[in-house]
């Protein structure tokens, strides 16, 4: 494999190999040593998490990072095209990280340099390393993959991170609820191919119909300004906040995930019960993270 | 007697091809990609439009006087007209009969409709990947959205794009 830029692009056994790889390095198994390597990180739209788990992963490795973060005072506001400023940057590097607002932009900076590329999110396309990292959180807390009953919840139209997710369990047999707000469902092409391959999902608007058949409860943030009337932002966000009045009566192995930056989505008296994960989970993604340099830069 | 009458109303071509079976309104699309490479613009092209077919209702045809296909206009007509047959005509004789065929990949020739795409930076080439051919949808290579190829629009053949 020479890049990640998408879970379409992964076969089962690469996936696999990502998510033992990571295993391996959390549990010490595993030392890959980038000393004396850099990782050109290039953040067109800022990010604080997967930035920053990107570079711990780099550094807990050995490796050196150089980093551009946001376009003002770049040259890219200069007007360089983005072949030439990732062409630039590929003579610095041994490996390129790329946030872009556009979608494609990943795949389309993959044909343009020597280097490996890794998507670290296109526009409302694929992120592929966070899947890979929410799949490790699901494997870590139900010592399986296949045949989970899942439920994705918020911002399903926008959400990359759930694409990318969708994705990545379709091979699992899942059993997935979709629950969001009617304008923020599901896109079309997402579920067409779902259902070309067979898998079983429904939707729904209430997370309270099905909370208690889940093995994972995947939640996402809805954004203000995904909406065109500020009143109807009000009158759904409050519909879609987990609490631990809602855990009642849940299956003792559900976890609760979230990619964050939550805002109110899951009250915070929800941290503290056994069902919370997603502060686990922003610390496997740095494991994962190891992995994915480790295996693209040769080193597994 | 009904081929005679067919053959009335579209006259017969001596040497060329004739475009038979384009679904029923979009011989106006085809006729766009035939003339979009420039220099063969003289050649003497009939369209006929709404005329009955037996198998498809209503179909349009088109013959083109002296001229053979190149792969890319045929990879063009069987985004637009996938069920769509070519006749090579010489002498007034069919001397081969061929069906377009939708290629897996298809480079450079539509436009990904989805402003968010990386393509939508016209210096960048389009591919986009068969997802089926009845109805054609296809894939963005980069965007990875899937379109109906009625939201698409073609990319001309010089480079320039249609309006």
């Amino acid at each position: 494999m020479n890049h990640l830029i998408s879970m379409r692009d992964l076969t089962k056994a690469e996936i696999q190999q990502f998510i033992s790889t990571a295993a391996k390095i959390e549990k010490g198994e595993l030392q890959p040593d980038l000393t004396g390597r850099v990782m050109g990180a290039l953040f067109f739209e800022p990010s604080t998490r997967t930035h920053l788990s990107f570079e711990t992963a780099m550094k807990r490795l050995g490796g050196e990072v150089i980093s551009m973060s946001g376009t003002k005072g770049t040259s890219v506001e200069k007007g360089e095209t983005l072949a030439d400023t990732v062409k630039v940057i590929n003579q610095y590097s041994d490996i390129i990280v790329i946030r872009h607002a556009l979608e494609g932009a990943a795949r389309y900076v993959s044909e343009q340099v020597t280097v490996p590329v890794v998507n670290a999110g296109d526009g409302a396309n694929q992120h592929p390393t966070q899947s890979l990292l929410d799949l490790y959180s699901i494997y870590k807390t139900q010592n399986r993959l296949t045949g989970l009953t899942i439920a994705l919840i918020g911002d399903l139209k926008y959400g990359r991170t759930v694409h990318s997710l969708v994705h990545a369990l379709a091979h699992t047999q899942p059993k997935f609820y979709f629950i969001s707000p009617p304008s923020l469902q599901m896109p079309r092409y997402i579920k067409d191919e779902l259902r070309e391959m067979k898998v079983d999902f429904e939707e729904g608007e209430h997370v309270e119909d099905v909370i208690n058949q889940l093995d994972i409860l995947y939640v996402t943030r809805i954004q203000r300004e995904r909406f065109a009337d500020p009143v109807d932002y009000e009158r759904v966000k409050n519909a879609y906040v987990i609490s631990r009045a809602l855990l009642q009566n849940v299956k003792p192995n559900l976890k609760v995930l979230h990619p964050l930056p939550r805002v109110n989505e899951i009250s915070t008296d929800v941290d503290q019960t056994k069902y919370a994960y997603y502060f686990q989970q922003a610390k496997n993604g740095v494991f994962m993270r190891q992995a994915i340099l480790s295996i693209l830069l040769g080193e597994i | 007697m009904m081929n005679d009458r067919k053959t009335m109303k579209v006259d017969a071509i001596r040497n060329g091809t004739v475009i038979d079976h384009i679904p029923a309104g979009r011989g106006l699309r085809v006729l766009e990609i035939l003339e979009s490479e420039e220099d063969q613009q003289k050649d003497l092209i009939t369209i006929g439009l709404n005329l009955i077919s037996g198998a498809y209702g209503r179909k349009d045809i088109i013959k083109i006087e002296n001229r053979e296909l190149t792969v890319n206009e045929v990879n063009q007509i069987a985004l637009i007209a996938p069920e769509a047959t070519l006749n090579i005509i010489r002498d007034f004789e069919v001397t081969e009969k061929k069906t377009v065929e939708l290629p897996e990949k298809i480079e450079g020739l539509m436009h990904c409709p989805n402003p968010n795409c990386v393509t939508s930076d016209e210096t960048i080439h389009t591919r986009l990947l068969r997802v089926s051919r009845t109805p054609v949808r296809l894939r963005c290579a980069y965007c990875e959205r899937v379109f109906n190829v009625e939201e698409m629009k073609l990319v001309g053949i010089s480079g320039k794009y249609e309006e």
